[in-house]
């Protein structure tokens, strides 16, 4: 159990880690947009910090690393950050959960959820499903990558072995967007279809195909992907 | 420290140096069969007194054959300053051109009669009253004082420009033969801090403007090491010729030391041979003609190679700016010019339509381009011009500077050495021993310091075509930024000494 601890001490502790969420600084070594952050803790050392001090992870959370990435969210809509900002921020959140997943599993804490994603069978293409991985990752979902060229059944397992809530799917290629299709009607032949929801992302595909195939949703980019989610919560 | 302009560091040439020295050989020629045409009687007493055969020309109007010889020109070229400083009064925006440097500095002009407004009136689908759009109306009228001023104003904030060629013509009702220099010179230098290049309409009031930029600099000394203003004349009308008036004024500059352009503009088709290797024998013959006269007038005068050679359109006989020749021309004036080891005046960026759009884009960019790449030192850009050199519209001037930041940036030099190799080598062996194998992390440490080329300013949402009304914004924004006038003292004594100056462009006068 987390013991309380000083107002004062703990309100500075994740004061800095909201800010160094928001600077994009994982660790002590990593630079920010502000130079007076320089040789600094980290996200990671300060979540560690945190800990060590009894706050609780839940404060840690949403005081600290959610309402962060809120800041950051906001400057990026307004054209101030980056996608870089965006995903080294992420990358600091989603390393800081890391550290806190064991004590929240350990003291039933749920995170936001469970998201396999893939780049589909015949398509190596990775970017984008690497930065929604990033992102969904900073914002508090447990994200499981199965790579890219993914079997149909390899899908298909993973859904049925570890029941994730969300699945996405990526494509680049007109030629194996169609695989989406097929991962879908898998799914239904080996009855998991609803258990998870499916998302789907990537250059060539459309609401219009999300439908055609039967998936939950189309997502533009990673951020959308982002809302989507959120209205699932 | 002056402004730092482009320094290009490998310029674009056309011509081989074998192909430099016949066209100078061919210009010498021409200096002396058949020579050039003077109705200046000065200039042909000058080159008369130093050697050139000079033979009267009958008819009606009065005029001397010259014949140049070649040793003249060759010791006149060879006295022309090699470098040659152009001041500001803010000195942090003089430039130093050095005529074997391919530094590049931007400067806007030149003078238009018509000053482009530019409206955004909304339209209503008729078949779909709900569905509306804002189009860019453009309306011509006639150019005023406080256009110059608006203009000067905004060009003092456009980042890229480096000076200011007055860019309007003033036709006030008040405005006369008489007060136009004094009124020109002052909106402008009351406007702008940077160097500040004209043509003089009267040359009764080159002593006045020449006062104006004393009281200005600090006294005649402190013009001569900052001289704040220049001249450009086109003593030259091509081909060979030297023309009265505009030669007296060339004279005259020459005499009091203050930096001058001898500039010539002939038109490949009908005042030149269309052909590339006629109208550069040409050009080069009559712009290294002025040259001489200047340096017989007073050896050691600042002068700048002036080129402004221009194809003719075929349907009209008109000029071309925007034709491909043109920058063609452009770039092989640069170099005779860096031949001679004197800073060129170049031109680009003008254009053939009366209004901002697509096809005035693509002219000025491409020779923009170009001629910037070929490291002219003073490069006439004309920021904001259309339809050759008729309109201005300041609309179309934002625009023009954010293209040459991309210009700017696109020819910085590039950095590839050991250590910054050995840092990338760290790099590529560490991302793509990570999982997502994505250098994005690496990109923030240089995101905000400069190294990354910046999106497109005037950049739409989504599939709407927002550059116009984005360039507008900027323009008004840049308006209501303030500017530093000429001090209270220093306007107290220009309004009191020089005679003509409209009291509307005192800008402390009413306020206490």
């Amino acid at each position: 159990m987390f013991m309380k601890a000083g107002v004062s001490m703990s309100k500075d502790i994740v004061a800095t880690i909201k800010e160094n969420v928001i600077q994009g600084r994982k660790t002590q070594a990593d630079t920010g947009i502000d130079d007076s952050f320089t040789g600094t803790p980290g996200v990671v050392e300060l979540v560690r910090q945190a800990l060590d001090s009894n706050i609780s992870p839940h404060v840690i959370i949403s005081e600290g690393m959610t309402a962060g990435m809120q800041v950051v969210g906001e400057r990026f809509s307004t054209k101030e950050y980056f996608i870089p900002d965006m995903l080294a921020s992420a990358e600091a959140v989603g390393a800081a959960m890391d550290i806190l997943k064991p004590i929240l599993e350990s003291s039933n804490v749920e995170t936001k959820g469970k998201f396999a994603i893939a780049t589909v069978k015949g398509d190596i293409h990775d970017i984008g499903k690497n930065i929604v991985a990033i992102l969904l990752k900073g914002a508090g979902y447990e994200v499981h990558d199965l790579g890219i060229d993914v079997p149909t059944e390899k899908v298909v397992e993973f859904v049925q072995k570890e029941k994730p809530g969300y699945l996405g799917l990526s494509a680049l290629l007109t030629t194996t967007m169609t695989e989406m299709g097929v991962v879908i009607k898998a799914l239904e032949e080996s009855k998991v279809r609803s258990n998870v929801r499916v998302l789907i992302g990537g250059a060539a595909v459309s609401e219009g195909f999300a439908q055609e195939i039967g998936a939950d949703a189309h997502c533009i980019d990673a951020f959308d992907a982002i809302k989507v989610l959120e209205r699932y919560q | 420290m002056p402004r730092k302009g482009i320094l290009v560091n490998r310029p674009h040439e056309r011509l081989t140096r074998e192909q430099v020295e016949l066209i100078h050989q061919a210009s010498m020629q021409i200096l002396t069969e058949p020579g050039l045409v003077s109705f200046n009687h000065e200039a042909v007493d000058t080159f008369h007194s130093h050697g050139a055969d000079v033979e009267t020309i009958t008819g009606d109007h009065q005029g001397w054959h010259v014949r140049i010889p070649e040793q003249l020109v060759l010791k006149a070229l060879d006295s022309a300053p090699k470098t040659v400083k152009l001041g500001a009064r803010n000195p942090d925006n003089s430039l130093i051109m050095r005529g074997d440097e391919a530094r590049v500095y931007l400067i806007t002009g030149s003078e238009t009669n018509i000053w482009l407004d530019v409206d955004f009136p909304v339209y209503v689908n008729k078949m779909d009253p709900a569905k509306e759009i804002r189009v860019p109306e453009f309306k011509p009228r006639r150019g005023t004082l406080a256009d110059l001023c608006q203009s000067a104003h905004v060009c003092e904030h456009l980042e890229t420009v480096d000076g200011y060629i007055r860019t309007v013509n003033i036709q006030d009702r008040d405005i006369t033969e008489e007060n136009k220099d004094v009124n020109k010179f002052f909106a402008s230098l009351n406007n702008n801090t940077k160097h500040f290049m004209s043509g003089l309409t009267s040359l009764k009031q080159l002593d006045n403007v020449v006062r104006m930029a004393e009281l200005i600099a600090g006294g005649r000394k402190a013009l001569e090491d900052n001289p704040i203003i220049s001249f450009i004349t086109c003593l030259v009308k091509s081909p060979l010729q030297f023309v009265e008036d505009t030669t007296d004024t060339f004279i005259e500059v020459c005499r009091r030391g203050l930096p001058i352009v001898v500039s010539s503009s002939p038109q490949a088709g009908s005042t030149a041979p269309i052909k590339e290797a006629g109208i550069m024998a040409q050009i080069n013959a009559e712009v290294s003609a002025g040259i001489t006269l200047g340096q017989l007038v007073k050896p050691g005068t600042p002068v700048l190679y002036g080129s402004v050679p221009v194809r003719a359109r075929m349907d009209t006989l008109g000029d071309s700016y925007g034709s491909v020749e043109t920058s063609q021309y452009n770039i092989d004036c640069v170099q005779m010019a860096r031949f001679y080891k004197l800073p060129n005046y170049s031109t680009s960026g003008v254009c053939d339509p009366k209004i901002p759009g697509q096809q005035s884009s693509i002219e000025r960019l491409f020779s923009d381009v170009v001629v910037t790449m070929s490291g002219p030192q003073f490069l006439h850009c004309a920021f904001g011009l259309l339809d050759c050199n008729s309109i201005f519209c300041l609309l179309q001037a934002v625009l023009d500077d954010a293209h040459f930041r991309m210009i700017e940036f696109f020819l910085r030099q590039p950095r590839i050495d050991q250590p910054e190799l050995e840092a990338m080598m760290k790099q590529i062996q560490e991302v793509v021993s990570t999982p997502q194998k994505l250098y994005i992390r690496h990109i923030r440490p240089v995101l905000r310091s400069g190294e990354i080329s910046g999106a497109y300013p005037f950049e739409g949402s989504g599939e709407k075509d927002d550059v116009f009304e984005l360039a507008y914004e900027r323009m008004k924004e840049l308006l209501v930024r303030p500017v530093q006038h000429i001090d209270r003292e220093t306007t107290a004594r220009i309004f009191e000494e020089i005679p003509g100056i409209l009291p509307r462009l005192n800008v402390y006068e009413g306020r206490g």
